[in-house]
C-alpha cells in the first residue's frame, strides 16, 4: 500500500474533509504544489483554486477561495476561507460572476472598485478551473 | 375574607411574571440551537489556526515576527467579551470574578492591565469597578460578523505592535454544555508555541511567498478568528444560561404559585366557617 498521510481542510464555515490521501495538489501562491508524505515542512498563503486529494487512485477535488496551507511531517493542514466539495460549485454562477467582474473592471470606478473586482474575477477563473478538472476526471 | 383579594391579586402578578419567564425560556431555547450550531461550524477552523499557529511558534524561525517573541511584562491586555443583555444567570458574574481573580495575580506583581471590553455587561461592570478601558464595543447583536469585531481588536494589537502591552488575553465564557459554562481565558500574544516534544527539535518551515508577508496574514487570521470564536461561543452560553436561568424561574413562579393558594384557600374556608357559625349561633339565640 502506498504512503498515506492524514490531511485536513477546514474552512471557517465547516470542517469540510478529513482523512488519508496519497498525495494532495493545491494552488500555492507561486504555482500548484503537489505534496506527498516525507515532504519538508511548508507554510504558504493559497490562491483561489482547485485542491486535489489523491488517494488510491481515487481523485476528490475540492475549491478553496484562499487560505493557508500547512505542511507537517504527519499532517497537512488546509484552512481555506471557504472551501466547497467542487460538486457543489455552480459553473452557472461562476460564469456569471466572471462576466459581472469583467464587467467592472473594465468600467472601472476607483481604485479600490477595480480592487475587488480583479479579486471576483480571480475567484470566478478558479471557480472554472476547477470545474474543468472534474471533467477531466471524468473523462479520463 | 381576610386578606383574600390581597392574594388573589399576588397570583395574578405572579401568573403574568411566569408567562413572560416561560416565553423568554421557549425564546432562549430556539436560539440557543441556532447559535450552538453555528459555533461548532467555526470550532474546526479555529482549533485548526491555533494548532498551526502553535507549530509556527515553535519553529526555530529567522524572521522574527513581533507577535512571536516574548517580553518582559510591564503591562498586559485583556479582550474581555461578554454578552450584551442581562437575565442569564450568573454568567457575567462568574466570567467578572475569574476575570478579577487574574488581575489581582497582574496587580500583585505591579503589572498594570489594558482593557477591551465586548458586550454591554461588561463595559458598565468595568466602568463602575474601575480599570483602564482602551476599547469597548456593545450591542453587536445575535447576528454579527468577524468585521464588526476587528475595530476593538485592533486598538489592542496596535498597542502591542507599539510596545505599550506586552501580552494579550482573550476571556470568555466557553460553552460545554447547556448547563455549564466555563469562564475561559487564553493567551493570544505572545504565540504560545506547541507543547508536543516532536516541534521541540530544530527545525523550521519553507515559506512561500515569503516569511514576513505570509506571516503578517496569518497572524491577523489568527487573532481574527479566535476572538469571533470566542464571541460566538459566549452568544452559544449566553442563550444556554438564559434558558437555564428562566425555565428555574419559571419552575420558581409555579411554587410561589402554590403557595399562595393554599393560603388563598385557607382564608376562603376560614371565612365561610365563621360565617356558617355566626349563622348557627345567630339562630340558636332566636
Amino acid at each position: 500500500m502506498a504512503m498515506t498521510i492524514h490531511c485536513d481542510i477546514v474552512s471557517a464555515e465547516e470542517k469540510i474533509f478529513s482523512g488519508l490521501v496519497e498525495m494532495v495538489v493545491a494552488t500555492g501562491s507561486f504555482g500548484d504544489l503537489g505534496i506527498a508524505p516525507g515532504h519538508a515542512p511548508l507554510l504558504t498563503e493559497l490562491k483561489p483554486g482547485p485542491v486535489r486529494m489523491i488517494n488510491n487512485g481515487e481523485e476528490e477535488i475540492f475549491y478553496a477561495s484562499g487560505g493557508f496551507l500547512e505542511v507537517q511531517p504527519r499532517l497537512i493542514t488546509i484552512l481555506a476561507d471557504t472551501a466547497l466539495r467542487a460538486t457543489d460549485v455552480s459553473e452557472a454562477a461562476a460564469l456569471e460572476a466572471k462576466k459581472h467582474a469583467e464587467q467592472a473592471m473594465s468600467e472601472q470606478k476607483s481604485e479600490v472598485d477595480y480592487a475587488r473586482a480583479a479579486s471576483q474575477l480571480a475567484e470566478a477563473v478558479a471557480q472554472l478551473r476547477t470545474l474543468s478538472e472534474i471533467r477531466k476526471k471524468v473523462g479520463r | 375574607m381576610a386578606g383574600g383579594k390581597e392574594v388573589r391579586t399576588q397570583i395574578a402578578s405572579i401568573k403574568s411574571t411566569q408567562k413572560i419567564t416561560s416565553a423568554m425560556e421557549l425564546v432562549a431555547a430556539s436560539k440557543m440551537r441556532k447559535a450552538q450550531e453555528r459555533m461548532n461550524r467555526g470550532r474546526p477552523y479555529s482549533n485548526r489556526i491555533r494548532q498551526v499557529v502553535g507549530h509556527l511558534a515553535s519553529a526555530a524561525s529567522e524572521f522574527h515576527h513581533q507577535f512571536m517573541t516574548a517580553r518582559e511584562v510591564k503591562r498586559v491586555g485583556y479582550i474581555i467579551i461578554s454578552t450584551d443583555r442581562g437575565l442569564c444567570g450568573g454568567l457575567n458574574v462568574n466570567m467578572f470574578k475569574s476575570a478579577l481573580r487574574e488581575m489581582k495575580e497582574w496587580d500583585d506583581n505591579d503589572v498594570e492591565i489594558d482593557l477591551c471590553l465586548i458586550g454591554a455587561k461588561a463595559a458598565s461592570f468595568f466602568n463602575n469597578y474601575g480599570g483602564n478601558i482602551v476599547a469597548a464595543k456593545t450591542h453587536i447583536g445575535d447576528d454579527f460578523s468577524a468585521s464588526d469585531l476587528i475595530g476593538s481588536v485592533k486598538v489592542m494589537l496596535d498597542s502591542y505592535d507599539e510596545g505599550k502591552i506586552d501580552k494579550l488575553y482573550v476571556m470568555f465564557n466557553r460553552f460545554v454544555n447547556t448547563m455549564t459554562q466555563k469562564p475561559m481565558s487564553l493567551q493570544l500574544l505572545p504565540l504560545v508555541p506547541d507543547e508536543e516534544e516532536e516541534y521541540k527539535r530544530h527545525w523550521d518551515y519553507i515559506y512561500e511567498p515569503d516569511d514576513a508577508s505570509l506571516l503578517e496574514g496569518l497572524l491577523a487570521r489568527y487573532i481574527e478568528s479566535l476572538v469571533y470564536q470566542g464571541v460566538v461561543d459566549n452568544i452559544a452560553c449566553e442563550q444556554a444560561a438564559r434558558m437555564i436561568a428562566m425555565k428555574s424561574a419559571t419552575d420558581n413562579a409555579g411554587d410561589m404559585i402554590d403557595d399562595l393558594q393554599l393560603v388563598y384557600n385557607k382564608a376562603r374556608q376560614a371565612s365561610i366557617t365563621q360565617e356558617l357559625s355566626e349563622i348557627v349561633s345567630g339562630a340558636a339565640a332566636v
